[in-house]
């Protein structure tokens, strides 16, 4: 298992070096070189010429995937509403099993859900209903049990969630009770038209460099993939489909934490996630108080408020308007970004928006660089003159 | 109470900056760190200690050079180290890492709060926390932003979900993993740095925890990366031109003639 280079077939044309993602090969004395890091991608190998790099494939397990069919989409609830996230995976998903010719079936926990049919119509063609008071609330342990078992009763070959606070926490144990791989935070999913795989693609050291990952031997295959990356499609009414309860077995699931109470966080009127309009402040905002310009800005337009880092670790705003990669995905149809110099990890929530205006004093500031439109100037005479104008019309 | 926390030695900047003339990333220059949400992990076990008293036991699993990061997490607050280092360890993914992991805790034999950071920023996959909950059969929390009370055999958390905040309980031993919030990591202390200088990290091969090669590293991880790229930002932006008002003006017509806002 590992890499091996064979320095007898190596002629040191360095051929190589520039196929290493990670640049850790070297040329010394002639011979090529590997330092430690390597993750066995084999670029380097397909890169040379003399068949001097070798690298050793994990043992092909038997066939486990055959008898394993159909993709599911694990479908998150909140009070008994889906998540967006659910019909933007339904899409992607539909696309998925008609690529493998097999069928696309939605699971779903909850309590007093009424959008099996609306999940026929936007492309399931089984719906797995689990509906219980219990499991109104996003209770991880009964969510685990529960998705497991289904699992291995109907043997899917692949199985899809948001990459959301919920997906995120208890997927990965799915995932290790059925020791399988588990893809995080997708951004991309295709199968491969050779071996049928899933290719999933993720962004990886905070997204500056994007990782294609897959799961050879192990089944199902299982991603969690990001909020607002796959558009909703359009529901056709006359899909038929399949609604299937299953029966929430209390004594067989049981959950060992407790949901004691929920505090919610978000004040204002208009949900990030749902919005339509984002005006949003970085460390170019100053202070606290500074935010009410951009709550001002917002209001004229209907807009939400969302925020960088920063204001957030220095407290100005609530951890809930935090936009980016340990924050929310976001993407509405237009974002404005007031101070906000563009770190890739906030460019990874908010990049995919329709229109991104940008208004920093900093013309080299990196937001610029996904800007739709840009505005070079100090956002506090710039903010107000957008209120002016919107205002007086 | 004995609390165990798992960090990760990561590369000490996500700004990986690409050779023009190679295509690849420059690695020279950088220095490691112990994974940022690690150590507020850590930081919460030596106050959980401080409060209940115990011992906080850190473990890592890395190359040997891992070893600069224990005793830095020595120095502020961690009793003892440990650190999982062999080669048949490199190339795993989060399942052979939570495998190995559960291992090492599993020889500790006694353990009441595992605490991991929320993920890596190298990684970013955020979940080797809940894979090792599962491996070692006991409950998990994620996103904990406050403990609020540990007591007789339970502990009360607040965890950060997207609109809000939940009040949990869970019996212990528990796992959880931590977000930012939930506190300011310490400095190192004089005597925390003399103590990091002199410590004995024990290092555990395979062979010492005892696991079949197969389910550790890259054999006994279930994914495989097959390519890595950088991603391409293609871009199409107009900077606005001319005093304020009229970059002001500019901006609202055109969002206006895109229908992107509403009005006349």
């Amino acid at each position: 298992m590992g890499i091996q280079i064979d320095l007898d077939k190596c002629v040191g044309c360095g051929e190589c070096l520039s196929s290493c993602p990670f640049g850790l090969l070297e040329i010394i004395a002639e011979k090529v070189y590997l330092r430690e890091g390597c993750t066995f991608c084999g670029a380097c190998q397909e890169a040379c010429d003399y068949q001097a790099i070798l690298i050793e494939a994990a043992a092909e397990a038997p066939a486990a995937g055959d008898s394993y069919r159909g993709v599911w989409v694990f479908a998150e609830q909140r009070n008994g509403k889906l998540k967006s996230v659910a019909y933007e995976l339904l899409s992607r998903g539909r696309q998925l099993a008609d690529t493998l010719g097999t069928e696309l079936c939605v699971i779903c926990f909850g309590h007093g859900i009424n959008e099996a049919q609306q999940l026929i119509a936007y492309g399931a063609d089984k719906v797995y209903l689990m509906d219980a008071p219990a499991l109104s609330s996003n209770q991880d342990d009964l969510y685990t049990k529960g998705l497991v078992e289904l699992i291995e009763k109907y043997k899917p070959e692949i199985v899809v969630a948001g990459a959301t606070s919920l997906g995120r926490s208890f997927i990965p144990r799915v995932a290790a009770i059925l020791k399988t791989g588990l893809t995080a935070d997708c951004t991309g999913l295709e199968i491969d038209p050779e071996t049928g795989l899933l290719l999933q693609t993720r962004p990886t050291f905070g997204g500056n460099i994007m990782a294609t990952i897959i799961c050879q031997t192990k089944r199902p295959q299982m991603s969690t993939v990001r909020p607002r990356v796959f558009k909703k499609g359009t529901p056709d009414g006359r899909r038929k489909g399949q609604v299937i309860r299953v029966d929430f077995n209390k004594q067989r699931i049981t959950s060992r934490t407790k949901l004691l109470s929920f505090i919610d966080d978000i004040t204002e009127a208009v949900k990030l996630e749902d919005a339509n309009i984002i005006v949003s402040g970085g460390r170019g905002v100053g202070k606290a108080e500074n935010f009410q310009l951009l709550e001002e800005l917002a209001g004229v337009m209907g807009a939400a408020l969302g925020s960088s880092r920063p204001p957030v670790d220095d407290g100005w705003v609530s951890y809930s308007h935090q936009v980016g990669q340990t924050g929310k995905t976001v993407c509405p149809k237009l974002y404005i970004a007031c101070g906000i110099s563009g770190a890739v990890q906030h460019l990874a929530g908010m990049q995919t928006s329709e229109a991104i205006v940008a208004i920093n004093d900093d013309p080299n500031a990196p937001i610029f660089d996904v800007a739709t439109y840009g505005i070079v100037g100090d956002l506090f005479k710039v903010v107000p003159m957008l209120i002016e104008k919107l205002k007086n019309d | 109470m004995n609390i165990v926390v798992c960090l990760k030695q990561v590369p000490g900047t996500t700004k990986v900056n690409i050779d023009p003339q190679t295509n690849t990333l420059v690695r020279q220059g950088i220095k490691n760190i112990v994974n940022p949400f690690d150590t507020y992990a850590l930081e919460e076990g030596v106050r959980i200690k401080e409060r209940y008293g115990g011992k906080v036991t850190a473990i890592s699993m890395g190359p040997p050079q891992a070893e600069e990061a224990l005793r830095e997490v020595i120095s502020t607050g961690a009793d003892e180290a440990i650190l999982l280092s062999d080669s048949a360890f490199a190339g795993a993914d989060t399942l052979a890492t939570s495998h190995t992991l559960a291992r090492a805790i599993n020889k500790l034999k006694q353990y009441d709060i595992i605490i991991c950071g929320r993920q890596t920023i190298d990684g970013d996959t955020g979940q080797v926390g809940p894979e090792l909950a599962e491996m070692l059969g006991i409950p998990f929390v994620a996103y904990v932003s406050k403990i609020e009370e540990i007591d007789n055999g339970y502990m009360r958390v607040k965890r950060m979900v997207e609109d809000g905040h939940e009040v949990i309980e869970t019996p212990l031993p528990t796992v959880i993993t931590v977000v930012k919030e939930i506190n300011v990591p310490r400095l190192p202390s004089l005597r925390g740095l003399a103590k990091a200088r002199s410590a004995v990290i024990p290092i555990w091969t395979a062979q010492e925890l005892g696991v079949d090669k197969n389910m550790v590293g890259l054999s006994g991880s279930a994914t495989r990366v097959i390519r890595v790229f950088f991603p391409q930002r293609v871009h199409h932006g107009e900077i606005l031109q001319g005093d304020l008002e009229s970059q002001a003006n500019s901006l609202i017509n055109k969002l206006r003639e895109a229908k992107i806002i509403s009005g006349s």
